[in-house]
């Protein structure tokens, strides 16, 4: 490694533009060797871009990219130490799923014999041993992403790049398949870079999670940090739901008057009338949306200044539309918002 | 509401013809199937069969009538020297014409696949297509002029001092000739030009359908420029040149119009049939003749498929 201390990626203000869409706007990331890191972001948020701009696919047109302290820009994908599991997958068609595997080694010059035995044992990795003579047509999604997932690591990257890995598969398989990319990549050791508009997938994976939003980075931290203390309105917004409240509103139920965000399940709903706890606050309002979701149900509550929700779990209590009700809620529970973006 | 609202049951004899359709699907399919089945039956393979009957009669030399009797004389009389020389000599010429089409069409197909937008695009398809929109005798007679001794590409010749080169040329055994409008050259040139769209088009349509990203996983991967295109987008693109090299061998196999107009006066297989059916009146030879170029494709296609041209398919 050049510089023992450097991160494994990082950009320093980079911009791509698509004509007048900045796709990437001044974004400085540094990304930490051995960490699972997770881009976060609405679709055309930039996050996509920024993987390619660390593929090599796409070439910043200001700022600088390092990885693993080298100079990454002007450099082409295939001389860097990266690789990418494709949304789609882009697995060759022509190719069986060994020869997939093991078209980087091939690619390398590595003999016959010695590829095919890694290529069988990355393909047991993603448990898919002895597919190696099928074609990928002949695999259902999921298996064809752990193919392009072995067809990848075979090749011993130092950062492992996903695309939406997991977007093309149903729910109880991507579940499945997010557990095993954590254990993975705690087992390999190599950083991973995911880029995902699924928040629950970047919170439940990621070692850090950056938020995008028009192509800049809007907030950077751990899961917890990003969920607990989203420092902006659409970080609030955007991972998981939240109730936004404006300065004034907030100020007047004990809060600061700045723009504060209140988490819809640390809302206590209680009957009308119900006393409040010291260092909580409460609001009267007539509940106007019920949405039973199994294990929590929803309330949209109005206040008469504003509609709340409000999220809590099915312990049995029920209430009916049109009830009277109180909300709860500690006054800590009220997050302080930086600014109001 | 009443129940006869919600459940409508038509009596006109069409309502009748669809609800029987609608269950029994089997017999709506047979019923479209029904005419283009028929007409490839009975008039496309039909006719074919015909022509192969054809070719194990053969011509009484003495009275100038076929013998309606199956025999393979037909055949032996096909492989004596004089025929196989037309057979090698039109089988050459195609092969070449092919190779030649490939080469020339792979750059042109890849360039319009891959960097050809809007109007570029729209450029290109009036490019390749339009030749094919005016007529086939027009281009040959044109071409003729074009190759004559004293034709235009004589004239550039002159102007640019090259004249050894065009005589050299000429003067090679085989291919050469008095002026390139009486040589395999000129022959050549003229099937390239005409036949070249059918290579272009598939070519085109088979690289039009390599996702971007195949190339981006390649280069991922670590294979450069070249890596990648003989690894990823050549084995990809290899059913289009086929499906081309299909048509361009196949044309040229059984084309008498463009040897007959730009060439010396050695048959190919196309001009033997002609001659054979027409003033000869030897229809079993000439049928004999035609089987050639369906064993030829018949090989080919085998040996492509051998090789895994259609694997992607």
């Amino acid at each position: 490694m050049a510089q023992p201390m450097s991160p494994a990626v990082r950009l320093v203000h980079v911009s791509r533009h698509f004509g007048s869409v900045r796709a990437v706007d001044n974004v400085t990331l540094d990304i930490a060797e051995g960490e699972f890191f997770a881009m976060l972001g609405p679709s055309g948020s930039g996050k996509t871009t920024c993987l390619r701009l660390i593929a090599g696919f796409e070439q910043p047109d200001e700022g600088h990219i390092e990885i693993f302290g080298e100079t990454a820009e002007g450099v082409p994908p295939y001389k860097r130490n990266v690789n990418t599991v494709f949304q789609d997958y882009a697995l060759f068609p022509h190719m069986s799923v060994g020869e997939n595997v093991a078209y980087g080694l091939m690619i390398k010059g590595m003999p016959r014999e010695e590829r095919e035995k890694k290529a069988k044992a990355a393909l047991a990795m993603v448990k898919l041993a002895g597919y190696e003579e099928r074609r990928p047509v002949q695999l259902s999604g999921g298996q064809r992403q752990r193919v392009a997932l072995a067809r990848a690591l075979v090749n011993s990257p130092k950062v492992l790049l996903l695309d939406e890995p997991l977007g093309a598969l149903d729910l109880k398989l991507r579940e499945q398949m997010q557990e095993e990319l954590k254990a993975l990549q705690e087992e390999l050791d190599i950083t991973f870079i995911l880029v995902t508009h699924d928040q629950g997938e970047a919170l439940s994976m990621a070692d850090r999670v950056a938020i995008f939003n028009d192509g800049k980075v809007i907030q950077v931290g751990s899961p917890i940090d990003v969920y607990e203390r989203p420092r902006s309105r659409f970080v609030a917004d955007f991972v998981g739901s939240s109730n936004v409240l404006p300065p004034a509103f907030a100020a007047r139920l004990g809060g600061t008057a700045k723009w504060t965000s209140l988490r819809p399940e640390k809302i206590g709903v209680v009957p009308a009338g119900t006393s409040v706890p010291a260092a909580h606050t409460h609001l009267d309002g007539e509940a106007k949306t019920i949405s039973y979701q199994g294990s929590v149900t929803r309330l949209g509550v109005d206040t008469g200044d504003m509609m709340l929700t409000a999220e809590v779990p099915a312990d049995g209590t029920s209430f009916e539309q049109g009830n009277s009700v109180r909300l709860i809620w500690p006054i800590s529970a009220m997050v302080t918002m930086e600014d109001d973006a | 509401m009443s129940h006869a609202a919600t459940i409508e049951r038509g009596e006109g004899i069409l309502d009748r013809i669809s609800d029987l359709f609608l269950r029994r699907p089997k017999l709506l399919t047979l019923v479209l199937l029904l005419p283009p089945l028929l007409w490839i039956g009975v008039v496309y393979v039909g006719s074919l069969f015909a022509l192969l009957l054809q070719s194990f009669y053969k011509l009484d030399d003495f009275s100038g009538l076929v013998v309606h009797q199956f025999t393979l004389l037909t055949y032996a009389q096909l492989l004596e020297e004089a025929n196989i020389q037309i057979i090698i000599r039109t089988v050459a010429m195609a092969a070449l014409v092919t190779l030649a089409c490939s080469v020339i069409a792979f750059p042109i197909a890849y360039y319009a696949a891959r960097y050809a937008k809007g109007w570029t695009k729209a450029l290109f398809y009036l490019a390749v297509m339009m030749p094919l929109w005016s007529s086939y005798l027009v281009k040959i007679y044109a071409w003729k002029l074009i190759l004559a001794k004293e034709g235009i590409l004589t004239w550039i010749a002159q102007g640019l001092h090259l004249n050894w080169v065009l005589n050299g040329l000429l003067s090679a055994p085989v291919i050469g000739g008095p002026s390139l409008s009486f040589s395999y050259i000129g022959t050549f040139l003229v099937f390239v030009y005409i036949w070249i769209p059918y290579m272009i088009l598939p070519i085109q349509a088979a690289l039009e359908r390599v996702p971007k990203n195949y190339i981006e996983a390649a280069a991922d991967l670590g294979a450069d420029s070249r890596q990648t295109f003989w690894t990823v987008i050549f084995p990809l693109a290899l059913p289009g040149i086929v499906a081309g090299s299909i048509f361009t061998f196949s044309l040229t196999l059984g084309d008498y119009i463009v040897p007959t107009i730009v060439g010396n006066s050695r048959l190919m297989i196309g001009q033997a049939v002609y001659t054979l059916q027409g003033t000869a009146g030897n229809v079993p030879l000439a049928a004999a003749f035609t089987v050639v170029p369906m064993a030829i494709m018949g090989v080919y296609l085998w040996v492509a498929k051998r090789m895994g041209a259609f694997d992607v398919l």
